[in-house]
């Protein structure tokens, strides 16, 4: 067990800092830097634009450069803005605690709504509630968030009333662009449920178990829906990271505070530094939590454990 | 005795829920060839907007600034006096080849990667899935925004973005393929006869790997032109005299208090055209299953 976990442990922190390597190496190459950046309005001699560079270390080598960002990031340095000079790490210590309240809001709707509908459409195949929690699944991922986001503002904030369209202060706020969240996420358990309830009542232990003359309620809910859970779980780890870029557009459409928001005011005045250190730090928590996601259903689920410890 | 009846009328409510549902059933052939029927729509919409639109996209009605829809305008005029139904028609256009183009690209890259991995395996296996998983850290929706915004919003550049954060799930699906059809007897009977590689490779290998891919195409364009439009909203777009839906969109938001119409039907246009693209998705999905076909 503990081996597993060391080596998923191992394999995930090597992908990040490939992750690093490239985004890295793709900034490096690119014809611009940050110093164009910082001098695009003021066009100065090219004497200040070199003594800016030595200053920030973009006239080092790349491996150098490479290790000082990397030695950078493991004191918690994620970079500083081009505009204002500040760090980024700050930025993100404040607006997280909105975003983190967004996103555990969304979840919880998405897994609640998600797994209680696709499993009634499965039990129910081809009824009215099969067709209900097919529709759901349908919408909840073709509509676009900054569209449903928009038509609840206007349904509950402008003609109803009861919420406000804006902000990020008080609970009434979070429950908007939580359901347009969740919403989505719904949408893409609902159909994964399904499926795999579906798959899993057609397999002969089922059978077996019908055979032996436990009840439905047994059957369906202490032994299918077990075995049915783990894509829906693969599925929860998939969302966070949708949930977590998918903030960038709700916070915008909500006006709300939160990691999202900086990116998306960092597109708009062209900070870049803004906008990697951020996606770094997204693309850490959500490797972090996939890891985690993966390593718990090894432990729940005997046949992948088996599998992965005799595969390596 | 008392748990015989029960068990009667939970059999008799549930017969009930089943023939009340056959009548519904039907629905799902009819929303299939509704959502072909939206699809051909927006395709000629994209192709020869001027046969649908009543007006030009750039020409503005002084005199009908913000009008809510009436028939003259069908789904009202923006802060411009534009007609935004003509936008929305002409807007068709880049939103549409973005997302296609975004396919292609991403479908054929990923495709491509996914059969070498599956086909050669080993090392090459090793070293292009991990490519994937180092690709797979970022989500998605942030990977398109991050490559959009260090390239800067171009056509091309939004096509680049947003196929390669779609890569990894084509080139994954394409590699379980592989892997699962090339140790199929008919494939150890052909080389038993001593075909070439390339030759069995070429003409059955492939043929029988493709099928998954069209269903993930279908699925994924909708998912490129919501990232597409995503972008756009948050001022990635490609920028041009007629804007795309996702620009229409968060230009309307800015006046949703004085004109709900501006935001709502572009909006409109983008959830109808991608929940018609995943109902077909989904129908060739059951089509090619086996499984659910018998079922």
């Amino acid at each position: 067990m503990i081996k597993l976990i060391f080596n998923r442990g191992l394999v995930a922190l090597f992908v990040l800092l490939g992750a690093l390597f490239s985004v890295f190496s793709i900034n490096y190459f690119l014809p611009t830097d940050i110093v164009d950046t910082l001098l695009a309005e003021n066009a100065t001699s090219t004497e200040v634009a070199e003594n800016l560079r030595k200053e920030l270390g973009l006239d080092l080598p790349f491996t150098k450069q490479f290790s000082n960002y990397l030695v950078d990031l493991m004191h918690g340095d994620f970079g500083q803005s081009a505009i204002d000079g500040e760090f980024v790490i700050e930025k993100i210590w404040t607006q997280l605690p909105a975003t983190v309240v967004l996103t555990v809001a969304s979840l919880l709707i998405a897994v609640i709504v998600g797994i209680t509908l696709g499993v009634l459409a499965a039990v129910h195949r081809n009824t009215v509630i099969d067709y209900i929690a097919r529709l759901v699944g349908l919408f909840g991922i073709s509509m676009p968030t900054f569209w449903s986001g928009i038509l609840l503002i206007l349904i509950f904030s402008i003609s109803l009333g009861w919420f406000p369209a804006m902000g990020s202060d008080g609970w009434r706020s979070v429950i908007l662009p939580a359901i347009t969240l969740g919403l989505l996420g719904a949408g893409f358990i609902v159909r994964v449920v399904r499926n795999s309830m579906l798959e899993v009542l057609n397999e002969p232990y089922i059978l077996t178990l019908r055979a032996k003359g436990l009840t439905e309620h047994i059957v369906l809910y202490r032994h299918a829906l077990k075995n049915a859970l783990i894509p829906a779980i693969t599925m929860i780890g998939v969302l966070l990271g949708d949930f977590l870029g998918g903030t960038v557009v709700i916070e915008t459409v909500f006006a709300r505070q939160g990691l999202g928001r900086i990116v998306a005011d960092a597109i708009t005045a062209k900070d870049l530094p803004i906008i990697q250190g951020v996606v770094f730090f997204i693309a850490i928590v959500y490797v972090m939590i996939n890891l985690c996601i993966d390593i718990s259903y090894s432990i729940i689920d005997p046949r992948i454990r088996s599998r992965q410890v005799k595969g390596g | 005795m008392q748990k015989l009846e029960t068990i009667k009328t939970k059999s008799v409510s549930k017969l009930k829920l089943k023939r009340f549902s056959k009548g519904i059933l039907h629905l799902e052939k009819m929303m299939l060839a509704a959502a072909i029927f939206i699809i051909a729509f927006f395709i000629i919409c994209a192709i020869v907007p001027h046969w649908v639109a009543m007006y030009s996209p750039t020409k503005m009605f002084p005199t009908a600034i913000l009008q809510p829809p009436s028939f003259k305008h069908l789904f009202g005029t923006d802060y411009f006096g534009r007609d935004v139904f003509s936008l929305v028609v002409y807007g068709s256009k880049t939103s549409l080849l973005l997302g296609i183009s975004a396919v292609i690209v991403g479908g054929f890259i990923g495709a491509l990667i996914g059969t070498l991995a599956g086909y050669i395996e080993g090392i090459v296996d090793m070293i292009l899935m991990r490519m994937i998983e180092i690709i797979q850290t970022i989500p998605s929706v942030l990977l398109a925004l991050a490559i959009a915004a260090v390239l800067g919003s171009s056509f091309t550049n939004l096509v680049i973005a947003i196929s390669v954060s779609a890569i990894p799930t084509y080139a994954r699906v394409m590699r379980g393929q592989i892997l699962s059809i090339k140790n199929r007897p008919y494939i150890l009977a052909s080389k038993s006869i001593g075909m070439r590689n390339s030759v069995i490779f070429l003409k059955h290998v492939l043929p029988n790997a493709y099928s998954p891919l069209l269903v993930m195409a279908s699925n994924g364009l909708g998912m490129a032109i919501l990232t597409g439009a995503g972008l756009s909203f948050l001022g990635l777009g490609v920028v041009s005299e007629i804007p795309d839906w996702g620009f229409l969109l968060s230009q309307g938001r800015n006046y949703i208090a004085a004109g709900w119409w501006i935001s709502t039907f572009p909006g409109l246009a983008i959830a109808l055209f991608v929940l018609a693209v995943n109902i077909l998705g989904d129908s060739l999905r059951d089509q090619l299953d086996p499984k659910k076909r018998l079922s």
